[in-house]
């Protein structure tokens, strides 16, 4: 268990900013995923904490030491590649102890420690097979162990689930979370889906062109999103954004969706606004003050999607009960006031 | 010829395509039908017999040669004078062969090839060995360490492989004569050596850019430096591109004969040149069967490598190409 502090950190990749100006905290047995799309910096951001990238300036504190300039190995880390990386002429003992052979680790020792760690992730059948003689969620369990038997004090994840299929995937998030509950290390996750994200983390860390657009609890950061960026990339179905304008009464009007916002909303501000509404908060219901059309229904099994038609803007809204809906047909529906968000229409920004 | 019969489409009217693939299926499976496209033995069509003839002519022309040079050495000389060059031996004899190999004039000395045998072998392991060590250094550090002016180093190197040897044969001859090594085994290897490393260089350059970087990462992570990571992680993977390497270099150090002939010096003159002058002498009669088993002799080792490699050849090749 070790905290990591980074600071004002810059990284260039061939002469082209990745990461600018980057603080960040995380601190020990903490579980933080670094989420964005493809191309905002987290895995150079992972890689530039592990060693693996130079920065061009910057701080880097792991565990209370200054380790900007030290080697990889010198880190205290452990990490999991989405490729997997295993050594492929090795077995799988060999893979897991390749790191603690470098180091000259007793033999007794890493017995001891690859023992542990293929009973904690059921790897003692396989310990003498080769990486293809595996399949993809052995293999990326063989690379999480590999990590583990260096005991680190830090995990870095990257990516290491992209690679599996979706049953697998779902499977292999849920042994990662007793894990990180079994052993409380620090653990830094990188991930572009957002389902990982939320289930995973305890402080999601939004990112986009090599800027953190907000911190905070899954919660956090799905209730009150910073801005319209992370409002849009996190919940799926995305959430809805309707342009219009805010009066002094705190009354919203975009359109042919009119709100009235419960007192201090949106703080003082009045002119135009970008109103964010999830799905789950756009209600079905025949008494429901706003009228719009059925577009189309997506049947999801244990839920539907909804996309209304109301004007000139188009709501998906969630319905989680057998009602059945075809397109064409006129409903009534409402907003929960209470949960929506506001965004400035230039920048973004939450009002 | 009837075009191929296609297999109806494998869905089914009537089974939602969300259906879980867990459940039982409620359709009783289809009979299954023999795809008879694939197992059918296809009648000779009007194409496929030019192509068998367009390749039994090919064949016959590389081989007829090969046949000829048999079947004259193991001819005495009186039967090769009566002509009838395709003919079978009627008198089989080895003669010619143990002269090629231990009797025969090479110049002044009258010791057969076998002494350039042992000079050929005497300048192609090391040649090959040191080549494939040097040109997986090469390509390891290009591909993984990256360092300062890489692309500009390989690109020289590149440019290397297309300047022809002659050009470098005087400047070579004078620094070899400056180092005192003119005319000695470890000239010839050295020559090899520098020749090969282009080549060398880029065929491990090119099999470690399809080895996904995260390796090597993982391997820094765990501590590796520079020689660990290159000796039990990258070398050890290396095996398909390790036997390219080798059959390229071996055949072509082997079958070169203007570098040995320059380089090597009168003791250790390679196989090649050693036929060379066999064929060459002019005292006395051809001794066609003599020369023809001498070829043979010469022409063994490399067609050798190739009939029993020739698998791992075009494997290595083909990962090359799919990975780099």
């Amino acid at each position: 268990m070790a905290n990591v502090h980074l600071r004002k950190l810059n990284i260039e990749l061939g002469g082209k900013a990745i990461i600018r100006d980057l603080d960040l905290e995380v601190e020990p047995g903490e579980f933080v995923v670094l989420l964005g799309p493809s191309g905002c910096g987290k895995s150079t951001l992972l890689h530039s904490i592990a060693g693996l990238v130079e920065m061009a300036s910057g701080a880097i504190e792991i565990g209370g030491r200054d380790m900007s300039e030290a080697d990889p190995s010198e880190r205290g880390i452990g990490m999991v590649f989405q490729s997997y990386a295993l050594y492929p002429t090795m077995t799988v003992e060999a893979n897991m102890s390749f790191g603690l052979r470098i180091a000259g680790t007793p033999k007794a020792e890493i017995r001891r420690r690859v023992a542990r760690a293929a009973g904690m992730l059921q790897l003692d059948a396989l310990l003498g097979r080769k990486p293809a003689q595996l399949s993809g969620g052995q293999r990326q369990r063989v690379a999480i162990g590999r990590a583990l038997v260096r005991e680190a004090r830090v995990f870095l994840f990257d990516e290491p689930l992209s690679n599996l299929d979706a049953k697998l995937r779902a499977e292999l998030r849920r042994e990662l979370k007793l894990l990180h509950q079994a052993l409380g290390s620090t653990m830094i996750y990188v991930t572009h889906d957002q389902v990982e994200a939320m289930t995973l983390a305890s402080r999601i860390v939004v990112m986009e062109k090599g800027r953190i657009q907000q911190i905070g609890t899954p919660a956090e950061v799905y209730e009150r999103p910073a801005n319209r960026f992370v409002a849009g990339f996190l919940g799926a179905p995305a959430m809805n954004f309707i342009d219009g304008m805010l009066d002094a009464a705190g009354r919203f009007q975009g359109g042919a969706i009119g709100l009235a916002l419960p007192a201090g909303t949106a703080g003082r501000a009045t002119g135009p606004a970008v109103l964010g509404v999830r799905p789950e908060h756009v209600a079905i219901r025949a008494d429901g003050p706003l009228r719009g059309t059925v577009a189309l229904v997506e049947p999801m099994g244990n839920h539907q999607v909804v996309w209304l038609r109301c004007g000139a803007d188009t709501l998906g809204a969630l319905v989680h009960d057998a009602r059945v809906f075809a397109p064409g047909d006129e409903v009534g529906f409402a907003i929960d006031a209470a949960r929506v968000s506001l965004f400035d229409p230039r920048g973004g920004a939450r009002l | 010829m009837t075009p191929p019969i296609r297999q109806p489409a494998l869905e089914r009217p009537g089974v939602p395509p969300s259906l879980p693939p867990s459940l039982p299926h409620p359709l009783p499976a289809l009979p299954s039908q023999p795809v008879r496209t694939r197992t059918r033995r296809r009648r000779p069509t009007p194409a496929r017999i030019g192509i068998y003839a367009f390749l039994a002519t090919a064949a016959l022309f590389f081989l007829l040669p090969l046949y000829v040079m048999i079947v004259t050495s193991f001819k005495p000389m009186i039967e090769i004078r009566q002509g009838g060059i395709l003919a079978l031996p009627q008198a089989f004899t080895l003669e010619p062969w143990r002269q090629a190999w231990s009797g025969v004039c090479t110049g002044a000395a009258c010791e057969g090839i076998r002494g350039g045998f042992w000079n050929s072998v005497r300048i192609t392991v090391p040649s090959t060995v040191l080549a494939i060590l040097a040109g997986a250094v090469n390509g390891y550090a290009l591909s993984f360490w990256r360092p300062r002016g890489a692309g500009l180093l390989f690109g020289i190197l590149l440019a290397g492989a297309f300047v022809p040897v002659q050009v470098m044969i005087y400047p070579l001859v004078r620094v070899m004569a400056l180092a005192g090594i003119f005319g000695s085994l470890p000239a010839i290897v050295l020559v090899h050596l520098i020749f090969g490393m282009p080549v060398m260089t880029l065929l491990f350059r090119n099999y470690y850019a399809g080895v996904p970087h995260e390796l090597f990462q993982a391997a820094r992570i765990d501590g590796g430096g520079f020689w660990r990571i290159f000796l039990q992680v990258m070398l050890p993977m290396s095996l398909p591109v390790i036997v390219v390497a080798a059959i390229m270099q071996v055949t072509g150090v082997w079958n070169d004969y203007i570098l040995g002939l320059v380089f090597a010096g009168r003791d250790n003159l390679p196989m090649t040149v050693e036929l060379n002058n066999v064929i060459n002498t002019t005292t006395g009669t051809r001794l066609y069967n003599v020369n023809m088993a001498a070829t043979i002799l010469t022409a063994l080792l490399p067609l050798a490598l190739y009939f029993f490699s020739g698998r791992w050849f075009v494997r290595g090749i083909a990962a090359g190409a799919v990975k780099g």
